[in-house]
C-alpha cells in the first residue's frame, strides 16, 4: 500500500524551481534514502510533501487535514530545536500530541517507553533534554518521532553529527521500521550508510529526481560523477555493500 | 512539587486578597472589617470595604493574572524567556488611548472614557499589527511589527505630552502611565473583567500548540498544530487581556516577564503547565506589590508600576545571574 504519493510536485522560489516536477511514491516496507548534493532540494521536497511549503502538483500527505496528517506521518526537521529545558520523557511524549486526548493514557506511556527503548535512551528518561550533548539530543528527537507511531517517517538528516555507533544504530532503527511494514524516507549525506541500510535510493540534483531505484543502480559511477562530482570505491563484500568516496573529480 | 503548585499558588492569591482587604488608611480591625464586608450594614466601614477595598483587590488579581498569563503565552510562542506581553505593542497603544483621553479632557467628563479610549488604543494596535505582520509568517515578523507599533505609540504619547499646554494635565498623564490600582471602582472591574476573562480563556486553550512549539515551527506544524490559528488566538488573547488590564491599571511592567521566568523550573519548563501557574503567580505578585504600595509610604500615593519595577528589576538581575552561573557551570 502506498504511504506517500507525490505527483508532479513543484516548489518555486521566485521564478526558479527548487523542487522540479517530482513524481514518486513510498510504499510499506520502503526505507528510502533521499540523497543529493547540498541545495539539491531534499529538505524542500520533504517539507512540501508535508504541506509545510507552497507547491504545485499533488502530495497525498498535504491533502490530509493537519490532524490526520500528524497521525499518518512523523517529521524530523533538519534544525534540531529543543526550546525549553524539559526532561527527555516529556520531550519524547510530545510525539503523542496527535493521538492524546485531554490527558495522556496508558497507550501514550507505552509508546514513549518503546521509543526510548528503541533508541537506547532508557537511562536518559529524567535528564533535562537541553543539557544533553548534540548527538544525544538528536537521538532524543528521533525517539520523539518514533513515539508518534506513524506508518510513515520523514527524517531530514537525522544522523548528521552522531558518533559511528549511533549512526549505525539509528540507521538500523530506520531499516527495522521498514522491515516491520512501515515506510521511511531519510535524507542523508553518508552514501556508505545509504548503500548499506536503504532498500531504495532517490537521487536529487538541482531540484529534479535523476535516479530512483535499488542502491547499487543509483550509486553508479556515472551518477556519482555527474551529480556529486566524486569518484568512489564500491564493493559487495560478505558484510553487504561498501561504498567509500575517494576523490573529487 | 509540581502537583501541589497550582493549589499552593491559588491559596497564596486568596491569602493576599484577604490581606489586601484588611490593609488601608482606615485603620480598622480585621474582624470588624470582614464583618462589615459580609453584613453590608450600609455604614461607612461597609462602604469602604465593599466599594473601595474589594474592587481594588479583585482588580489587582485580574490585572496580575492577565499580565502573568499573557507573558507565559508570549514566551511560549516566541520560545524566548525574554518575551513579555508589551512586545506586541498593546500596552503602549492602550496607554496612548488613555493619554489622549486625559489630554482632551474626555476622562474628566466621563468616568469610563479613559479605560474605554485605552481599549480602543489596544484594538487599533492589534489591527495595525496584523496588517503589518500578515496572517502567515514566522514569529520574527510578529516581533518586528510589535516593535514598530510600540515605537509608534511611544512617539505619539510623547507628542501628546510635548504639545500639552497644561502642566497639570501633563503631570496627570505621567502619573497615570506609572500604573496604579488606587481609587478604582466596580465600574473598572465591570469594564475589564469580560475582556480579561475572554482573553485569558483563549490563551489557556493554547497549551498543546505551545508545547509542540518546543520542537520549532516545522516540528509543531508536522504535529498537526495550525500555526496561523495559534498566532491569531495568541494576539487576540494577549490584546484583550493586556489591553483591558492596561486600560484600568495603567502600564505595569515586569509581571509578564518575571513571573513565567520564576515559575518555569517549578512546572518542568512545560509551556502548557506554565500558563495557569503564571496566571495565579501574576495575580499574587500584583496583589503583593499593591499591598506594599499601601504599607511603605501610605501618605505619598506610591505608584504600583514604580514599585513593580523596583521589585522586578533586581529580581530579573538575580535571574540573569543564576542563568549565567548555570551556563558557566555547564562548561
Amino acid at each position: 500500500m502506498s504511504l506517500l504519493t507525490l505527483d508532479h510536485l513543484t516548489v518555486r522560489r521566485g521564478p526558479c524551481p527548487v523542487v522540479d516536477d517530482v513524481t514518486l511514491s513510498v510504499a510499506q516496507g520502503d526505507c528510502v534514502g533521499l540523497i543529493g548534493p547540498n541545495g539539491a532540494g531534499k529538505t524542500t521536497l520533504l517539507r512540501a510533501a508535508l504541506g509545510l511549503e507552497r507547491f504545485t502538483g499533488h502530495s497525498s500527505l498535504a491533502a490530509l487535514s493537519a490532524a490526520a496528517r500528524a497521525r499518518a506521518a512523523s517529521f524530523l526537521p533538519q534544525a534540531r530545536q529543543i526550546a525549553w529545558p524539559v526532561d527527555v520523557e516529556t520531550l519524547v511524549g510530545l510525539g503523542r500530541l496527535p493521538h492524546a486526548g485531554a490527558r495522556p493514557g496508558p497507550a501514550d506511556a507505552a509508546a514513549v517507553d518503546a521509543a526510548l527503548a528503541r533508541m537506547g535512551l532508557e537511562g536518559f528518561r529524567h535528564r533535562i533534554a537541553t543539557r544533553l550533548s548534540g548527538g544525544e539530543q538528536a537521538r532524543v528527537l528521533i525517539a520523539r518521532a518514533l513515539a508518534q507511531e506513524t506508518s510513515l517517517l520523514l527524517a531530514d538528516e537525522p544522523i548528521a553529527g552522531l558518533d559511528p555507533a549511533h549512526q549505525l544504530a539509528s540507521m538500523q532503527v530506520f531499516a527495522g521500521l521498514a522491515a516491520e511494514g512501515r515506510g521511511v524516507v531519510v535524507a542523508l549525506h553518508d552514501l556508505g550508510l545509504a548503500a548499506r541500510f536503504c532498500t531504495r535510493l532517490v537521487l536529487m540534483h538541482m531540484g529534479r529526481v535523476v535516479a530512483d531505484g535499488p542502491p547499487a543502480a543509483v550509486l553508479s559511477p556515472e551518477n556519482l560523477a555527474a551529480v556529486f562530482r566524486i569518484r568512489a570505491w564500491h564493493a559487495d563484500g560478505p558484510a553487504g555493500p561498501v561504498l567509500q568516496p575517494l576523490e573529487v573529480l | 512539587m509540581t502537583r501541589a503548585l497550582l493549589p499552593g499558588l491559588a491559596m497564596l492569591v486568596v491569602g493576599l486578597m484577604l490581606a489586601s482587604l484588611l490593609i488601608g488608611p482606615a485603620q480598622v480591625g480585621a474582624r470588624a472589617s470582614l464583618a462589615a464586608l459580609a453584613m453590608g450594614d450600609r455604614g461607612p466601614l461597609s462602604l469602604v470595604m465593599r466599594e473601595i477595598r474589594l474592587p481594588r483587590a479583585v482588580l489587582g488579581a485580574l490585572v496580575g493574572a492577565a499580565l502573568g498569563l499573557s507573558g507565559a503565552a508570549m514566551q511560549g510562542y516566541l520560545r524566548n524567556p525574554l518575551a513579555e506581553p508589551g512586545l506586541i505593542g498593546v500596552s503602549g497603544s492602550a496607554a496612548l488611548g488613555a493619554v489622549i483621553a486625559l489630554q482632551t479632557g474626555l476622562a474628566a467628563s466621563y468616568a469610563l472614557a479613559l479605560p474605554g479610549m485605552a481599549l480602543l488604543g489596544a484594538v487599533g494596535a492589534v489591527s495595525l499589527l496584523l496588517l503589518l505582520a500578515g496572517p502567515r509568517g514566522a514569529s520574527l515578523t510578529l516581533i518586528l511589527a510589535g516593535i514598530a507599533v510600540s515605537a509608534l505609540a511611544g512617539a505619539a504619547t510623547a507628542l501628546v505630552l510635548n504639545l500639552s499646554p497644561n502642566p497639570f494635565a501633563a503631570a496627570e498623564i505621567v502619573f497615570w502611565t506609572m500604573g496604579s490600582l488606587a481609587d478604582r471602582s466596580w465600574s473598572h472591574v465591570a469594564l475589564s473583567a469580560p475582556f480579561i476573562a475572554l482573553g485569558g480563556a483563549l490563551l489557556l486553550t493554547l497549551g498543546r500548540g505551545l508545547d509542540a512549539l518546543t520542537l520549532g515551527e516545522d516540528g509543531a506544524e508536522a504535529l498537526g498544530v495550525g500555526l496561523m490559528r495559534l498566532r491569531l488566538a495568541l494576539v487576540a488573547g494577549v490584546a484583550a487581556a493586556v489591553g483591558a488590564a492596561t486600560a484600568v491599571a495603567g502600564a505595569i511592567g515586569f509581571v509578564g516577564l518575571v513571573v513565567p521566568h520564576i515559575l518555569r523550573p517549578l512546572v518542568g519548563a512545560r509551556p502548557s503547565r506554565l500558563l495557569p501557574a503564571s496566571a495565579l503567580g501574576g495575580a499574587a505578585l500584583v496583589l503583593a506589590a499593591d499591598i506594599a504600595v499601601r504599607l511603605v509610604l501610605p501618605e505619598r500615593d506610591l505608584k504600583l508600576g514604580v514599585v513593580m519595577a523596583l521589585i522586578g528589576a533586581p529580581l530579573f538581575l538575580h535571574l540573569i545571574w543564576r542563568t549565567r552561573r548555570e551556563l558557566e557551570g555547564l562548561r
